[in-house]
């Protein structure tokens, strides 16, 4: 997982390198056809699936839509996804704040472990991630007799993916943060101290503002992904119907029940979810000037 | 993140406690295997008219479907299932097996073995039989692809592999050994396994793989008048098996819930005139003569066996082809 900034000078990198390679091709040939190569790839790889989507989740027309996702489980589908989402997301946000923080302006014993540690769901298989809360507080796991004792549940139930949720998506912000803080160095941060500053009015105004579209992009990959997680989720879920179904297991089941409108409809949302957060970027972005030249100069 | 768990998890278990605290009405979770979707969204609504009529209380019953196996494993890990409605008896004797969630005398609890509704092992063929797949010895031709579920994690694959043995094993000079090499010889025609009958139907009706998917009568029937009207066959193999799906409460979890009644009565009102009919109309074969009578011609006769006289009970048929080490692996090892 790169920064947002080190994105922007592989960008920036890859455009010079193009802009020289395209100028040593005689003519527009070069040019037309490189831009023919990248709109194709991404017709194809990009758009025309999420194309496919909307297509089908319309294939019987907009009554057969809007019944799809009003059928009960779906709402509650729809409800879970965004609940686990927004809890998960805000507390990833002030962990991986905090982790990039102590990581980049403080030195300390195990920073390389938890570095290490942080990168840990990336690594793991979601399998894993799900079935280690089955194993930790399944009937049977470590606090299995603990819990049912109290009867409290966790797993086949809404804190079991709430719990897969934020693991799965725990590195997303830190990530996203740590080489961003790392690039800028401590200089500001302590030169505000020494003008009196507090700690917080150091974070507030010194360091958020230079990282704030990383954290930004951090923020929406974590979303993203804590809106469509399959894997860890499905272990944890138990598939109860209008329950512990989040979106992408409801898509499942309704795709393996030959209810091709249903799947679809609810698939077609969640990638709307999707385009809403990336078109929420862009307009935070554009109404952003500063940053977005920030960002552009970093390579430079 | 430690110090933000505990209290999340805790306002988290605070409200779901309070949305159940304020309702009055009891839910029943079934824990249920894959064909049974369509089923038990009709049953469950016809069960809370009659629990209405008859006591006067609400009855929600939520449903979770998966592979039997798979469905078994997750009530053992705390699934908070009230009933489980499992594709074959092995699996809801797993429940017993593993923490004893089942007493032993769970299968004669309730009538014909605790098996309300039945179905068989039928061959689903692409319409017109192009293949022209008739019996089991077609299975093994070159050049033809068979669909069926891994019998590792579902419970329609056991009951299509023992039937292919029971019928293996009933043909001339058939050993043990002869009848292992005709299942190698059929799992060499499945190009894909997938995990759970369902999976495998949708492999073969959505994605058009294969010539034959093997599968629970109900299953093909579904697939042939839900959406495959006109595009598939239902042949009928000279032997097959009496599927007999399992139902239980599930003892620890109504006796910890406080909802033995209400979930015994859901399982007896399987056994009910409104219950089988219900099972009927969704293609299983039922117990009741009248009910039974009047479907006949959804399910013609076929000779059958049964796991008790051809296998000796699930326990042997498991481990002689289901364990580690048994025949499937011996077969599927390559």
């Amino acid at each position: 997982m790169a920064g947002g900034s080190v994105i922007a000078e592989a960008e920036a990198q890859l455009r010079d390198g193009l802009e020289s390679a395209a100028a040593r091709v005689p003519g527009q040939l070069g040019r037309a056809g490189l831009v023919a190569v990248a709109l194709g790839y991404v017709g194809a790889f990009l758009v025309l699936p999420l194309v496919v989507v909307f297509a089908m989740a319309f294939s019987q027309g907009l009554a057969a839509f809007l019944q799809a996702i009003q059928d009960p489980d779906a709402v509650a589908a729809i409800a879970l996804t965004l609940t686990v989402a927004a809890i998960a997301v805000p507390l990833n946000l002030v962990f991986g704040v905090c982790a990039a923080w102590a990581i980049t302006k403080y030195d300390f014993r195990g920073k390389g472990a938890l570095i290490t540690l942080i990168d840990l769901p990336f690594a793991v298989s979601p399998v894993i991630s799900g079935l280690v809360f089955v194993l930790l507080f399944g009937a049977n796991g470590w606090f299995g007799d603990w819990l049912a004792a109290r009867d409290l549940k966790v797993v086949f139930a809404i804190p079991g993916i709430l719990l897969a949720t934020v693991f799965v998506t725990f590195p997303f912000v830190a990530r996203e943060l740590i080489p961003l803080m790392q690039a800028q160095g401590r200089e500001a941060e302590e030169t505000a101290i020494s003008l009196g500053a507090s700690g917080w009015q150091t974070f507030l105004y010194v360091t958020l503002p230079n990282v704030r579209l990383g954290l930004l992009y951090g923020v929406l990959l974590c979303n993203a992904r804590a809106m469509g997680e399959f894997g860890a989720v499905s272990v944890v879920s138990g598939h109860i119907r209008g329950m512990t179904n989040t979106m992408p297991l409801h898509i499942e089941i309704l795709y393996n029940e030959y209810d091709q409108v249903g799947a679809f409809a609810t698939a077609s949302l969640l990638a709307l979810l999707a385009l809403v957060t990336l078109v929420i970027k862009t307009m935070i972005e554009r109404r952003d000037p500063a940053a977005r030249a920030a960002r552009r100069g970093a390579g430079h | 993140m430690r110090r933000h768990l505990p209290l999340l998890l805790a306002a988290l278990l605070a409200t779901l406690g309070a949305g159940t605290a304020g309702a009055a009405r009891v839910e029943l979770l079934n824990a249920s295997y894959d064909p049974t979707r369509e089923f038990y969204v009709e049953f469950n609504r016809a069960f809370a008219a009659h629990w209405k009529a008859s006591t006067g209380d609400e009855v929600r019953v939520r449903q979770s479907h998966g592979g039997s196996g798979k469905q078994a494993r997750s009530v053992i890990d705390g699934l908070p299932a009230d009933v489980v409605t499992l594709a074959l008896a092995y699996d809801v004797d797993a429940l017993r097996r593993n923490g004893g969630l089942v007493p032993a005398n769970w299968q004669s609890r309730l009538p014909d073995n605790s098996a309300p509704y039945t179905s068989t092992i039928v061959f689903l063929v692409r319409k017109g039989n192009p293949k022209n797949i008739r019996d089991w010895s077609d299975l093994v031709r070159p050049g033809v692809q068979v669909i069926t579920p891994n019998p590792k994690t579902s419970g329609g694959a056991r009951w299509n592999y023992l039937a292919a043995w029971a019928w293996a094993i009933r043909q001339p000079q058939a050993t043990p050994a002869s009848a292992e090499a005709y299942l190698r010889r059929l799992f060499a025609n499945v190009p894909v396994l997938d995990s759970g009958a369902r999976g495998a139907s949708v492999t073969f009706v959505e994605r058009g793989i294969g010539d034959v998917l093997l599968a629970w009568e109900n299953e093909a029937l579904l697939a042939r008048s839900a959406l495959g009207a006109g595009r598939f066959d239902i042949v009928m193999p000279s032997l097959s098996i009496l599927a007999e799906p399992s139902v239980a409460v599930v003892d620890k979890v109504v006796d910890r819930k406080g909802t033995r009644r209400v979930a015994e009565a859901y399982l007896r009102f399987l056994y009910s005139k409104q219950g089988q009919e219900l099972a009927a109309k969704h293609h299983f074969r039922v117990r009741d003569p009248q009910v039974a009578a009047r479907s006949r011609a959804e399910h013609p006769e076929v000779a059958m066996v049964t796991i008790d006289q051809a296998f000796g009970g699930w326990d042997k048929a498991n481990a002689a082809h289901f364990a580690d080490g048994g025949s499937f692996d011996r077969i599927y090892r390559r």
